[in-house]
């Protein structure tokens, strides 16, 4: 909970000083876009978050984005597909992707690291070769599929609209919360990513967990892929999704997941996903900050993050050993 | 060469060391003549390698002194102790195996040539010292093509090439074979005669009837006695390690079992596949498996548990054969498992007592299907916090900042909540404080009276002996000897366990 409130102050501290720095940040396209650009990458933040949270990796989620976002509309427009078919294909390559990665880490027993790293060659690789490096883009088609993307839901009594990315992500968000502290899944996953070999002493199928948590982080970079071509409107094989799986891991880690394994809550990782977009916000809009520093702005400001939750924890360990030694 | 003919070489005179309260030596002093094979000896956490860590460096002592010659030396870090000329050799051997023969021997101190290694120095000295262990290898070959007896002998060529004058070894042969064991003899018979000490820790008494010329005996880290070369047999030092004071603070009534729970046919354990193991333990009896370590006991455990799949055999919970692939049959059936390495297979440290507690019974209680019945969690773990009196100021207080004992009482706490038949644990009081000891003794207790089929690995003899309804020894991979309440003695267990043959009528042997 104080870990959430620490990142959520994060939040509000930057969006104050970004709307004292420039004018231009609290308008209503400003706003709205912020939004849906955070609610998209939140829904990443949120599959990179379990696999996280299993002590894993996933690497390959940009090159995921990349795949879907090119192979959806190059069988809709190329190939003339019926949306229905479209979708469920869609849904199964991602399937089939977060599984075979889970296969491989855990029954193939290679490291995460490597294993997400070749998805990220061998997705992207696999998109330019199929549609021959050719933008994909719908032709101003499609519009009833789009509004998932860029519609919004109107709040009555003003001209102001939750876009639709937001409520899927607090659909997804909730789901997430539920699995994660309400089930018995979420709980062996938590409980592998800080003791693995203690998980399986007490009779838990740890292999089943791990992979369910790629196939979660697969299903939902295939969703992210969806609602970003969606949004945008076409899909660029050579760099759409590029670092984007940087960004969903830098959210899941600010929102407090540990590389570690075993820690993290779901809300913490959204707003984690938020800070991130809007700190990319900050440097366009505020003329102070070149906009070529971008990336040396944004690890500056996870590093800060890490640190001070570290140094957080230190002291939470120190108070919390003196209590044991008290009660015994 | 005995003692009054030369001055010791190297003398520990009263050394003591302390860990966090306990005192791991207690005065111990050794003395050790030039040129002489000495062995040290005693029961698991007797303090030998504590001993040997001061004498090689590793550790400094908190008190006493070390004399090389008769002149006071302090040996504050490993390389003070090789500019002495104490070398030791670790049980688990220390080579680089992707580099080569020479290499590995100059490791660190490879000479140079314009600032470039100079390999022909290395590979020409190199092969002078391994001479001198009668290797005939070249010197550029690979560390990972040799096998493992020849491995050793670098390290002791390694050793030599420091100009070690005395060689600490520590369980030399645990890895080796008996050509091996028999080649390093040799080796050490040549050391021997040129003047090289030889400090040898050994399990294996037979190994130190055939080559040590005095033994040093350590009982809970104080000196239990020394052995001259005409004193020196199996049974004087078997005496010697396990003493005469038996205190018997916790005499367990016998009683009388019922029905086996547990059945283990034929199991072969990927450790020892050449041992089939069959054991049985019946309804509110306690077995004790003793012996030394690395004799197989966890292996064993871990197998009968499903921790690890067993290469063969069979285990039969209540009648029921379990599925050997995971351990999820055996917790089904009634079986609970508290590991060797509590921090590391029984507690989530990072996690409070209702989560590492509710941990296995999650599954059993679930709620439609998939979702936690949080209220069982909290009635179970509160329940066993208070039936094990585990003292935390909270359920979600992480276990890591408990106590050694409490932690213990954590992971058998986990289990009970279970309600198991049959309960495996492995040392169930290491590392805890006597007063958490005496708990899970009197826990012990009141499961077997229960009912519940108790097995349980101790290396600690005590607690062996005066726990077991009946105790079962072994001995490299294979169950040496079975003993029943009335004929556990230090005595007959330690004989079994260091590879005796079961001799008196009293001994009932397995493999007869």
């Amino acid at each position: 909970m104080k870990k959430i409130l620490g990142i959520f102050g994060l939040l509000v501290f930057i969006c104050v000083a970004t709307h004292l720095m420039s004018d231009r940040f609290l308008t209503e396209f400003n706003i709205e876009n912020l939004i849906r650009r955070s609610a998209l990458f939140g829904i990443l933040s949120i599959g990179a978050a379990f696999v996280i949270i299993t002590s894993g990796i996933d690497l390959s989620i940009g090159s995921v984005v990349c795949l879907i976002g090119c192979l959806l509309p190059w069988m809709l427009v190329e190939h003339a597909m019926p949306v229905p078919l479209a979708l469920l294909a869609v849904a199964a390559i991602s399937l089939v992707i977060g599984l075979m990665h889970g296969i491989l880490i855990t029954k193939v027993k290679l490291q995460p690291f490597v294993v997400t790293l070749c998805g990220l060659l061998f997705y992207r690789g696999l998109t330019r070769g199929i549609v021959q490096d050719q933008t994909q883009g719908f032709r101003g088609e499609f519009s009833n599929l789009r509004a998932l993307s860029q519609g919004q839901l109107a709040i009555p009594g003003s001209d102001f609209g939750i876009p639709n990315p937001c409520l899927i992500l607090i659909a997804v968000a909730i789901a997430a919360i539920v699995l994660l502290n309400f089930t018995v899944y979420g709980r062996y996953m938590l409980a592998l990513g800080r003791n693995e070999t203690a998980t399986r002493f007490s009779g838990i199928n740890t292999d089943r967990i791990t992979i369910l948590a790629y196939v979660i982080c697969g299903m939902l970079s295939g969703l992210g892929g969806l609602l970003f071509v969606l949004d945008v409107g076409s899909a660029q094989p050579v760099d759409f999704g590029n670092f984007y799986e940087l960004y969903a891991i830098a959210g899941a880690v600010l929102g407090g997941c540990s590389l570690r394994g075993g820690q993290g809550t779901i809300v913490g990782v959204v707003i984690g996903a938020a800070v991130m977009q809007v700190l990319k916000n900050t440097i366009t809009l505020v003329d102070e900050i070149p906009t070529n520093i971008e990336y040396a702005v944004i690890g500056a400001v996870i590093l800060g993050g890490v640190v001070t939750d570290e140094f957080v924890k230190r002291l939470a360990a120190r108070r919390r050993s003196q209590l044991a030694k008290r009660a015994e | 060469m005995t003692e009054s003919s030369a001055p010791p070489f190297l003398q520990a005179c009263d050394l003591t060391k302390r860990f966090s309260g306990v005192t791991a030596l207690d005065r111990v002093s050794l003395s050790v003549a030039k040129g002489e094979v000495h062995a040290v000896i005693g029961e698991n956490g007797a303090g030998k390698s504590t001993l040997m860590k001061i004498l090689a460096g590793v550790q400094p002592q908190d008190d006493g002194n070390i004399f090389i010659e008769g002149k006071s030396v302090t040996l504050g870090g490993v390389d003070k102790a090789l500019g002495e000329g104490i070398a030791l050799i670790h049980q688990e051997l220390n080579l680089a195996d992707n580099l080569d023969v020479g290499s590995n021997i100059f490791l660190g101190r490879e000479p140079t040539e314009y600032g470039f290694i100079n390999k022909k120095k290395i590979h020409a000295d190199a092969q002078r010292f391994l001479q001198m262990v009668g290797l005939e290898i070249d010197s550029r070959t690979l560390v990972e093509n040799l096998p493992i007896g020849v491995q050793q002998m670098v390290e002791i060529a390694k050793a030599l090439s420091v100009n070690a004058r005395v060689l600490i070894m520590d369980e030399p042969t645990s890895s080796l074979s008996q050509l091996e064991t028999e080649e390093l003899f040799r080796v050490i018979a040549t050391l021997k005669s040129q003047g090289v000490t030889i400090l040898y820790i050994s399990h294996r008494l037979f190994e130190i009837e055939t080559i040590a010329d005095r033994v040093t005996i350590l009982r809970d880290g104080k000196n239990a006695g020394r052995l001259q070369k005409e004193e020196i047999s199996h049974e004087a030092m078997v005496e010697a390690m396990v003493g005469r004071d038996i205190s018997q603070f916790y005499a367990r009534e016998s009683s009388e079992p019922g029905d086996p729970l547990l059945l283990v046919e034929q199991l072969r354990t990927e450790a020892w596949p050449q041992h089939a193991i069959d054991l049985q333990v019946r309804e509110g009896e306690m077995v004790g498996i003793a012996g030394l370590v690395g004799a197989g006991r966890t292996e064993l455990l871990r197998a009968i548990f499903g921790i690890d799949a067993a290469l063969a055999g069979k285990v039969i919970v209540a009648k029921q054969e379990l599925n050997r692939h995971n351990c999820r049959s055996a917790i089904d059936a009634g079986m609970a498992m508290v590991p060797e390495d509590r921090k590391g297979e029984g507690l989530i440290l990072e996690t409070g007592t209702r989560d590492n507690i509710g941990l296995p019974g999650l599954d059993r209680h679930r709620l439609a299907g998939c979702f936690v019945n949080f209220s069982q969690e909290r009635i179970d773990s509160q329940k066993m916090s208070r039936e094990m009196q585990i003292k935390t100021p909270s359920d979600w207080q992480p276990v890591q900042y408990l106590s050694g004992g409490n932690q213990q009482k954590v992971v058998i706490g986990k289990w009970l909540s279970m309600d198991p038949t049959v309960l495996l644990l492995d040392e169930p009081t290491r590392g805890v404080d006597i007063g958490a000891k005496q708990e899970i003794y009197r826990l012990m207790e009141e499961l077997a009276a229960k009912g519940v089929a108790i097995l349980f690995v101790s290396s600690e003899m005590e607690e062996v002996i005066s726990m077991s309804d009946r105790v079962m020894v072994m001995h490299e991979g294979r169950i040496s000897g079975e003993l029943s309440r009335e004929n556990a003695s230090e005595e007959s267990i330690m004989h079994l366990a260091t590879g005796g043959q079961v001799k008196d009528s009293s001994l009932k042997g397995i493999d007869e």
